[in-house]
């Protein structure tokens, strides 16, 4: 596993009003490896997506990815550098067809203009065929061929999350991070799922994962960070973390620690 | 002459104009939830720019097609601007304000737009020079003037285009897509921003060749042009369901017709108490109607259905 830090967030805060979202939160992910996020609802986990992808602008603290500063850039410059994200609530484009999804994943690494489509000029022709040949791989890497002409919304639950990651693949990230993509799902789907994020990773993303089921993130995570209220209470690997007594009060209650 | 045929001729004809102005509210709304009161007044400082262009090279003796291009050309370029402008200047700062605040907002820059056109255009009627001299072809008893049907052909070809365009480009499914979730469709990194300003010039270009064809069609211009246009083209784009491109084509057309027909008929269905001049009623009749009737409108989505 090599050693070098793609993202590093050090010092975030984050309050709404009087709540403290995120309190001096820092978290390092190393290239090539899959990192749990987890922690008890509410404790700040989505906050932190929100803010790695520029979604909420961050009170205080320095996000580098890639050896770049990235904290408070708009969401479309964040993924240009190569963050790509799905959502705990599914945010598909609900009347587009599943292939359109994923082609607007695309939107980003494609930069046809007006006028080329309206000339339909062999380049803005030639690109489209790409847009449209890459989205098919995605759709067939994720297992979503047949589905390609169904409209997002039409989908059943679990290939609806499958559509989210495809469409984040699709904008070529170096960081893929995934709130909750098992929420909902039978074990048979979970089970699917866990192969197709290996895949991912062994395809040469970094994954970061917010997760609940603790046997998926546990059995996946090269390395877990636990949030509580705000804070992060533990960072380590798996099995550390799991016996650290912080992380067990945070979930079960002071009794138990 | 049949009346019913000729009015329904002359009810397509109208239609296919109000149903460019219409799209230019129902993108605007699609993608801002904004309903974009200047967008007639818009359309109104496009007729006038054309108009000013045929009036000024009316004698320099070249032939009408090259004229009509130079003067929608002039129109589309001068309500591209002014519609970015506007988005830059008085939308884009109210974006996260609430609903009422741009509403207000679309009415005052409404107002500021037809007084400042009277003051360069003054408030008198403007006529447009003899350029053409349509000839007419005969139909089912009707007459259609070569005019007409240029204007109707036209409108159709801009808006099969225009779907088309939304339809299929790497553009359109931005636009699309920002009018489903901007937040996403930033992160998938469409920028939204310029997105919203594309959607303003695209509709305000196809309203100035909607403001060309009106001063075509009626031989005058006026600052005041652009309310009642603006009006019936909202009440358009809301009869076919307002968001919804497809709708706006067909709530034009649609209007259109019943305001044709039924002001062709209203002399004879009321005794001849009230006659043609009262053809506005309609239009704001079928407003009334679609409103308590069917307020998604013929083909919008109903509220609720988006998750």
């Amino acid at each position: 596993m090599p050693a070098d830090i793609l993202l590093a967030a050090s010092g975030i805060c984050k309050h709404f009003g009087g709540l403290a979202a995120l309190s001096d939160v820092s978290i390092s992910v190393r290239r090539g490896e899959i990192f749990g996020l987890i922690g008890p609802n509410g404790a700040g986990k989505t906050t932190l997506f929100n803010v790695l992808t520029g979604l909420t602008v961050p009170d205080v603290g320095k996000l580098t990815f890639d050896g770049r500063r990235i904290e408070g850039l708009k969401p479309h410059a964040v993924a240009g550098h190569g963050i790509a994200r799905t959502f705990q609530n599914i945010r598909l484009f609900g009347s587009m067809t599943t292939l359109e999804n994923v082609m607007l994943g695309r939107h980003l690494r494609s930069n046809t203009g007006v006028l080329g489509a309206v000339f339909r000029t062999r380049a803005a022709v030639a690109e489209e065929l790409a847009i449209t040949r890459r989205a098919r791989e995605l759709l067939d890497y994720c297992g979503l061929a047949a589905r390609a002409d169904d409209l997002a919304r039409d989908l059943p639950y679990g290939d609806q999350r499958r559509l989210e990651i495809a469409r984040a693949l699709a904008t070529d990230p170096q960081l893929l991070a995934l709130d909750e993509p098992a929420a909902g799902m039978n074990a048979t789907e979970t089970a699917a799922l866990k192969a197709l994020l290996e895949r991912i990773r062994e395809d040469g993303i970094t994954l970061l994962l917010i997760e609940h089921d603790m046997k998926l993130v546990m059995g996946l995570s090269h390395s877990v960070a636990v949030l509580d209220y705000g804070e992060k209470i533990a960072e380590g690997e798996p099995e550390a973390v799991q016996r650290n007594p912080r992380v067990i009060e945070a979930y079960l209650g002071s009794g138990f620690a | 002459m049949d009346i019913f045929a000729q009015q329904l001729i002359n009810g397509l004809v109208l239609g296919s104009i109000y149903a460019l102005v219409a799209l230019g509210y129902t993108m605007v709304y699609g993608i801002l939830g904004l309903i974009n009161f200047a967008h007639g007044d818009i359309t109104m400082i496009g007729a006038l720019v054309a108009l000013t262009i045929l009036q000024g090279l009316a004698a320099a003796g070249l032939p009408a097609p090259v004229l009509l291009v130079i003067a929608g050309g002039g129109a589309m370029i001068v309500c591209a601007a002014l519609g970015l402008s506007i988005e830059r200047v008085a939308y884009r700062p109210l974006r996260r304000a609430p609903r009422l605040a741009p509403l207000i907002t679309a009415i005052g820059v409404s107002i500021l737009l037809q007084y400042s056109a009277a003051l360069v255009w003054g408030k008198q009627y403007i006529a447009l020079p003899k350029l053409l001299e349509p000839s007419a072809i005969d139909i089912a008893g009707a007459q259609l003037t070569t005019l007409q049907l240029a204007i109707f052909l036209l409108a159709c070809a801009i808006m099969a285009a225009l779907l088309w365009f939304i339809k299929t480009s790497r553009m359109g499914r931005a636009m699309r897509a920002t009018e489903q979730n901007p937040d996403v469709a930033g992160l998938m990194g469409v920028n939204t921003n310029s997105v919203i300003a594309f959607t303003f010039v695209l509709g305000s270009a196809i309203g100035a060749i909607a403001g060309l064809m009106i001063i075509l069609y009626y031989g005058i211009g006026h600052y005041f042009m652009g309310f009642m246009l603006g009006l019936k083209a909202f009440t358009a784009a809301v009869l076919g369901g307002i968001g919804n491109v497809g709708g706006a084509v067909l709530g034009g057309l649609l209007l259109g017709v019943i305001e044709s027909l039924a002001s062709g008929y209203i002399g004879d269905l009321s005794g001849g108490v009230l006659g043609s001049n009262y053809r506005d009623i309609f239009a704001f009749l079928v407003l009334v109607l679609v409103l308590v009737l069917r307020p998604s409108g013929l083909l919008g989505q109903q509220n609720g259905d988006r998750a």
